[in-house]
This record gives C-alpha cells, structure tokens and sequence, in this order.
C-alpha cells in the first residue's frame, strides 16, 4: 500500500505536473502518424502520469476510481484493436485491413489512417492499463506483509 | 565533429553497463540501469532512429526503473548487498572469446546506412514510396508498425496484455 506523500512541495508540483504530462501524451499518441510517437509510447506516458498520482496522492485517493476496473481496461485495449480487425472482416476484407472499413464517405486512404488512429488508441489504452495494473499488483499490501514476515 | 560525440557517449554506455552489473547495492544498479536505458536511448536517436530512442527513454529510463524501485520497496531485503561469488573459469575464457568470435563476424554485415545492403533493397523502398498515398501517414513507421505489419502488432498487444494478467494472477492474493 502507498501512502500519500507528505510534503507540501512534492503534492503542489504533482498537481501541476500530472495535467501537462498527461496532456503530452495524448499529443505523442495521436501525433505518432506526423513525427516520432505512437500508441505504445503514449500509452507508457498516460499510464505513469498516473502512476505518479498514485505514488504522490497515495493508494486511497486513486483507488476507489481506478483500481476496481483497472484489469477490465486491459481487455478494452486489446477489444478495440480486434474490434478494428473485426469491424474489416465485416466490411468485406482481410482481418486488419483498414481498406475495408465501412464508412461512407471516406477514401481508402483516409480510411487506412483511421485504421491506424484507432488501433494506436487500443494499444495505448492496453499499455497504460497494464503499467497501472503490475504497480498496483507489486504494492499490495499482503506481498509486504508477507516478507516482513519472511 | 562526429567522433568527438560519439566516443564519450559509448564510453558512458560502456561505464554505466558495468557499474549496473558490478556496484554491490541495489538502489545503485537500479538507477545505473536507468541511466543506461538514457544514454541509450541517446544512441539511438543519434543513429537515427528516434522512434526506438522515444521508447527507450520513456520504458527504459521511466518506467522499469520506477518498477524496479517497487519491487526493491515492496519486497524489503533485509540485506541489499549483492554478493557474488567469484566466476568460473570457464566464462572468464569463454565469454572473451565469444565476443572476439562475433566482432569477427561482424566483419561481413553491411555497413551502417548502406543503401545496397540487403535489408533495404527488397521491401522497404515500396513502403517507404507508397506509405503516404496509401495511409496518408509521413511517419513510415507508423504506418508500417499499425497498417502493413498490424497483425504482428496485435500479436505484440496480446503480449502485453498476458504480461499484465499473469501478474495480476501471481502477484494478487486478494481484490484491492
């Protein structure tokens, strides 16, 4: 279990540092097609701004919110790539070819970059999903006690 | 102008992997690594290829190391100091040589950024031509990792995924 920090100094930074971080990884998420980026590095970013509200405001603050569903988002990520994958099977297609998205209006092209806006949304919500999961598995509070009492 | 950076970098590389693998605490591998895991990423960048650097300084430097720090914390030794026994013969003459055996090998591999290496004569030139008509996405990487090759990168999602359950299995004895 991990307690909130104590000082005044490390809570007002976090609080101040937690919005811009989580901000710049929605950017390195969904600027991954135009530069450097991309689903999984956006994800591990999200993921530990949160994992730094957890280690600043400790377990309680974040935990009635996060920790219960934390292990459902896991399986979310991997539903929205697949779903992608699926959606193409419908659409006529092989498995994962954006081509085959049905959405009117749109050309192949545009349609593939959507493709791949929406699975680097899935692979970003697995990663950060699963960052927050093994910290909140490593933490526990009966692994301590348990080595404590070797 | 090059080679004045470059060398020092590989020094620090070569300094820090060492220090990792020798120091006796565990708090000083930990940020050891970490500090690797940046100059790195610092390579890579360096060699061109800013999106492996990207996540290298984000996983490598940020997250396993912050991982590390919880497991150190979490499990609390009673003793943090490694010790190790002296290595057996057979590695302080094998390991040499091995690693003579490869530089020796690596002789023949082509040189860095050849375009007629083999690597980037058959595929790559289409992707790299074609990516934007067809995904309409400049960053070829991108569109390779998510659009061509898909399939391996769900494959790659589905490893996360197991990752994080197994822990959760291994790790939880009850819901938080």
């Amino acid at each position: 279990m991990i307690q909130p920090h104590d000082s005044i100094i490390v809570q007002s930074l976090g609080r101040f540092l937690i919005p811009v971080i989580q901000i710049f990884g929605l950017y390195v998420l969904f600027f991954g097609q135009y530069g450097p980026g991309g689903g999984f590095v956006g994800g591990v970013i999200l993921g530990t701004s949160m994992l730094l509200a957890i280690l600043i405001f400790g377990h309680e603050a974040s935990r009635s919110q996060l920790a219960k569903k934390v292990l459902h988002g896991d399986g979310v990520g991997m539903l929205i790539y697949a779903g992608v994958g699926g959606l193409c099977l419908i659409g006529g297609g092989e498995f994962l070819n954006y081509a085959n998205l049905e959405i009117p209006g749109l050309e192949i092209s545009a349609r593939r970059s959507l493709g791949i806006v929406l699975t680097q949304t899935g692979v970003a919500v697995d990663v950060a999903v699963t960052a927050i999961s093994i910290v909140f598995s490593l933490s526990a509070q009966e692994i301590i006690e348990d080595s404590l009492n070797g | 102008m090059m080679f004045a950076f470059e060398i020092p970098l590989l020094i620090l590389l070569l300094v820090t992997a060492a220090g990792a693998i020798l120091v006796e605490d565990l708090m000083s591998a930990i940020l050891l690594l970490g500090c690797y895991s940046f100059f790195l990423s610092v390579v890579w960048a360096w060699m061109g290829a800013v999106d492996v650097a990207f996540v290298e300084a984000v996983v490598g430097a940020g997250l396993a190391t912050v991982l590390f720090l919880l497991t150190l914390f979490g499990t609390q030794p009673k003793d943090v100091r490694l010790r190790r026994p002296p290595p057996p013969m057979a590695a302080l003459f094998g390991l040499p040589l091995l690693g003579v055996l490869l530089l020796y090998a690596a002789k023949d591999l082509p040189a860095f950024g050849d375009p007629a290496s083999p690597a980037s004569v058959r595929i790559s030139p289409s992707y790299l031509e074609q990516s934007y008509q067809d995904t309409r996405t400049p960053n070829v990487v991108t569109s390779v990792l998510m659009d061509y090759r898909s399939l391996d990168t769900m494959v790659e999602t589905v490893v996360i995924f197991t990752a994080g359950i197994a822990c959760a299995f291994i790790l939880r004895r009850k819901t938080l």
